[in-house]
């Protein structure tokens, strides 16, 4: 439960629906290394709630009703903007897929001297890099991947920000970025829409390899590939 | 002739579909009350020169008027679907903007100590309800 190092204030934001079964792991992992976890409970059906409340030294937050993952990192982000100490935030899933130590080394870059020599205001968690996603025992499997290269393509194209990796869960903001996100997409698209923020508001930023476990229970409970359908129907959408 | 009917519906069709995309308040809702006069007027008009349908159709291109009544209906139809979607998706942002607050509200804030044996919450119900931590008012957006 112990800070280490820079981390002390640097606040782990983890949307939560219906992880009951991994939630309590996942919080060991985090706490470990974080001092300061909050969860968003978007009123989890499964008991996790209850669960997250027995963690000591992790808030929570819940969401009268279920709003999406877009919407649980929103209100996680504004709780932990109420911190005047909070320098960055880190977000991360709920389902285990993954590893705090990760996170830790994201949220450590943040302030370093980025690409440009600024310092760093965002470092975006990437599974490709250096081919580390392919074909790892324990990846994500051949259609998964198609669809994550697809989505990154589009993303690119579409935001303009070259990025390897655009559907990562696991990313370090720093409190400008968090600052100023205002995410409307309460869905899956926000992955995208966070990036337009980035890049609208030219913050400097970098990405840092990440894995991603995909476990029998992560799998069972993860995204149809068809979802895909459904965020850029979203996206579209949502510009104005 | 064929083309006239043609080039309308497409019209009819884009100008949904812009309408899709665009907010608006009152300018919107003028246009809608304008666009139910239109209506009552050509319903009226309608029961009292029942032919007066197929001559406007034979106008445009169309066969019969039960035909152009067709097209028009389709049309309507999207029409509404298209402005269905726009509104669900405005109550939407509000309803999140609603229940984010109500979340953030309950929650302990961020700078008070944690609650002593961290005492699950109830839903429904704030942490609690007689002290007042003076941090954490300030999550507006
Ligand atoms: N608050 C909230 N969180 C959600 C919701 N759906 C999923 N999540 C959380 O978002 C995280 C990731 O969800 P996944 O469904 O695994 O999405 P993903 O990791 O992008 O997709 P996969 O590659 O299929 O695993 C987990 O922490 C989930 O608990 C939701 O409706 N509300
Ligand atoms: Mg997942």
């Amino acid at each position: 439960m112990r800070t280490s190092d820079g981390l002390s204030t640097t606040w782990v934001v983890i949307p939560v629906y219906n992880e009951a079964p991994a939630i309590e792991g996942v919080l060991e992992d985090v706490t470990a290394l974080f001092g300061h976890v909050v969860c968003v409970d978007d009123a989890s059906t499964d008991g996790s709630a209850a669960i997250i409340s027995s963690v000591p030294g992790v808030r929570l937050v819940r969401h009268p009703i279920n709003l999406g993952q877009g919407a649980a990192l929103q209100t996680g982000i504004e709780y932990a903007l109420q911190d005047p100490a909070m320098t960055g935030v880190v977000t991360f899933d709920a389902d285990g897929q993954h590893h705090a130590s990760d996170a830790a080394r994201l949220a450590r870059r943040l302030g370093l001297p980025g690409p440009d020599g600024r310092p760093l205001q965002a470092v975006l968690g990437t599974r490709w890099a250096e081919g580390r996603e392919a074909k790892r025992p324990g990846g994500a499997g051949p259609a998964r991947r198609l669809l994550l290269r697809a989505a990154v393509v589009y993303t690119r194209a579409t935001v303009g920000l070259r990025v390897t990796d655009t559907h990562n869960g696991l990313r370090a903001l720093s409190r400008e970025v968090a600052a100023s996100l205002h995410l409307k997409q309460n869905g899956m698209a926000h992955a995208s829409e966070i990036l337009q923020r980035i890049k609208a508001g030219r913050f400097c930023w970098a990405e840092e390899p990440v894995t991603i476990d995909y476990t029998e229970y992560s799998k069972s409970k993860g995204q149809s590939p068809l979802n895909a359908i459904n965020i850029l129907t979203e996206l579209w959408l949502g510009r104005r | 002739m064929n083309w006239i009917i043609k080039v309308l519906l497409v019209i009819a069709v884009v100008l949904i579909t812009g309408a899709l995309a665009r907010g608006g308040g009152a300018r919107r809702l003028a246009l809608r009350r304008l666009g139910l006069a239109v209506f009552a007027l050509v319903v009226v008009a309608s029961i009292l020169y029942p032919n007066a349908w197929t001559r406007v159709a034979r106008l445009v291109g169309v066969g019969r008027g039960a035909d152009l009544l067709l097209y028009m209906l389709i049309v309507a139809v999207l029409a509404l679907v298209a402005t269905r979607f726009a509104r669900d998706r405005r109550v939407q942002q509000q309803l999140t903007a609603l229940a984010r607050r109500v979340a953030l509200a309950e929650a302990v804030p961020p700078t008070a100590p944690p609650a002593s044996g961290e005492v699950p919450v109830p839903p429904g119900r704030p942490a609690s309800g007689a002290e007042r931590p003076g941090t954490g008012g300030g999550a507006t957006s």
